[in-house]
């Protein structure tokens, strides 16, 4: 008997394959829990087999092959089960799919993320699914990279593809009209699956990162089905350019280093070079969308050599742009970060204090945070210091908090220190 | 979100329950059984701990040579930890929904014994880049 566990070159093409084929089968048979039984099933067949026989010719192909046969037998028992059980001899015959090659026009990985990223699930659920479904993670892996137990996240997948099916919307294409929002969706929950991973601590979090890099694998496989969509490019292009400072982020203990203080020659120059490269080919098509503008500014911080070449004017620019295609209140508070750098921190305090009237950021700890950091700049030392301190006991994370309460730390020891030396 | 949800109770209700009937300790036990079990079914359950009777605690501290010194609670404090639940949901609102369930847990005579809960959020390792 050969080890059924697959050496890493065909486990890696099987993970590629592997929401292809499910894609189809949920396509063709509608039957979430069913096909991911039979895509099992036909990995592990091929695990087994192609190491032996090698690998066919067409192995997604093959794989779509194996995976139905498992499951038209499936609903073939099935069905005669339910007769069995009903005596009902006008149950009607499963609808059984001779045909299932690779031809389809949309691609199938598509599909099976419009399904994962349904809307009517929250965002975790969203995630959650996704992961299961696309990542080729066990239900485990994604249980510790979000600490909880197994049995939790089993539980809020299998209620996930319940929400779906009871939506009775789950396994149909979208329409035309619907694609591009739909499409948002997808792209959203992609970019917090890299998020959860990107601004997760190492330690014992380390699983986390992982999340970061599952997020740019998918995000490549949704690229290559529509390698003509500019989002999706300018998505890809964001993740790189942000993942390629994961190293500069942090200090020696762990601590978070602003963008300005990180060491850049500790930036991850061949993600660098790769975003760049797929940011100009996303901004040549012409249709820009809120992935290619935050792309664009990450690429205007990663092309400046130190802190203080940035250029400012052009990330306002992109900015004030971003901000009138996108609600989100934390590209407005942005917005004023940059409009500070190039007006001064008095216009920016300006547009802080609108942002606080307007209600959206009212107690976030992030707007108070930034009053602090324009405050520091205007050279207002005890209102900086007490800003700081406020963000401090409004934040939810406990990096930030220690950053935080540093930074306040640290205007009041050289406030002590001038007066000590006056 | 992550919530913990402490449960806390008095020295006189701790050393009422020794006289609860058993029935009422049954009652009282399935309550919290099925509550498990709802929060795990709803995907937000991490974490429960009950704790041992207080009537053991102690309270550590390091003397100057570091070595611990101990001291006995139960005499003097009013009010003890009794339990704790960890729980992941989309909401505040959520976890305090949670925790008046909790709070309503039956006591002797099944009457809602409106146990004080004290609801926590538990602080995430995020690391967003300060600005």
């Amino acid at each position: 008997m050969s080890d059924p566990t697959p050496q890493p070159a065909c486990e890696s093409l099987l993970r590629d394959h592997a929401p292809h084929v499910l894609g189809a089968l949920v396509r063709r048979f509608r039957e979430f829990d069913a096909a991911e039984d039979a895509v099992q099933e036909a990995l592990l067949a091929a695990a087994t087999q192609w190491p032996l026989q090698g690998v066919p010719e067409n192995p997604r192909g093959w794989l779509i092959q194996v995976a139905s046969r498992r499951m038209t037998d499936r609903i073939r028992a099935e069905t005669a089960r339910r007769r069995r059980e009903t005596a009902a001899a006008l149950e009607t015959e499963p609808a059984v799919a001779a045909d299932l090659g690779v031809d389809t026009e949309e691609d199938d990985t598509l599909i099976l993320l419009f399904m994962c990223c349904h809307p009517s699930l929250t965002a975790s659920s969203a995630i959650a699914l996704t992961l299961r479904a696309l990542g080729g993670l066990t239900t485990a892996e994604i249980a510790r990279a979000f600490l909880v137990p197994e049995a939790t996240m089993a539980q809020r997948i299998s209620r996930a593809k319940q929400k779906i099916k009871a939506s009775g919307l789950g396994f149909q294409v979208p329409t035309a009209g619907e694609r591009a929002q739909r499409l948002a969706s997808v792209l959203h929950v992609l970019y917090l699956i890299f998020n959860e991973g990107y601004v997760a601590s190492s330690g014992p979090q380390l699983q986390r990162i992982e999340l970061s890099a599952e997020a740019i694998r998918l995000t490549r496989l949704l690229r290559r089905s529509a390698p003509e969509d500019a989002e999706i490019t300018g998505l890809l292009a964001l993740m790189l350019m942000t993942d390629s400072r994961r190293a500069a982020r942090t200090g020696p203990h762990d601590e978070l280093i602003a963008l300005a203080h990180q060491d850049r020659s500790l930036w991850d120059r061949s993600e660098i070079a790769e975003g760049i490269a797929l940011l100009t080919a996303a901004l040549a098509k012409g249709s820009i969308g809120i992935y290619q503008l935050q792309a664009a500014i990450a690429a205007v911080h990663a092309e400046a050599p130190r802190a203080e070449d940035s250029d400012w004017p052009q990330i306002l620019a992109l900015y004030t742009l971003l901000k009138r295609i996108s609600d989100n209140p934390m590209v407005a508070l942005n917005h004023a970060i940059a409009c500070a750098m190039v007006h001064g921190p008095a216009a920016g305090l300006e547009l802080l204090d609108r942002l606080d009237a307007g209600g959206a950021l009212r107690g976030h700890h992030r707007l108070d945070a930034t009053r602090a950091h324009l405050l520091e700049m205007v050279g207002d030392g005890p209102a900086a210091i007490a800003y700081y301190r406020i963000a401090a006991d409004r934040t939810e994370s406990l990096p930030e908090r220690t950053y935080l309460l540093s930074q306040a730390a640290r205007l009041s020891e050289a406030a002590a220190g001038s007066r000590g030396g006056a | 979100m992550k919530y913990i949800l402490m449960m806390t109770g008095t020295k006189a209700g701790v050393e009422g329950y020794k006289s609860w009937s058993e029935k009422d300790i049954q009652a009282h036990f399935a309550f919290l059984m099925a509550l498990n079990e709802d929060l795990t079914e709803s995907g937000e359950f991490v974490a429960n701990e009950g704790l041992a009777m207080p009537h053991q605690a102690k309270v550590v501290r390091a003397g100057t040579d570091g070595l611990p010194i101990t001291d006995g609670v139960f005499p003097e404090a009013k009010e003890f930890l009794l339990g704790y639940w960890i729980v992941d949901v989309e909401s505040a609102a959520r976890a305090y929904e949670i925790a008046a369930r909790l709070s309503a847990g039956p006591g002797p005579g099944g009457v809602n014994l409106s146990m004080p809960i004290e609801v926590r959020q538990i602080m995430t390792g995020r690391r967003d880049e300060p600005q």
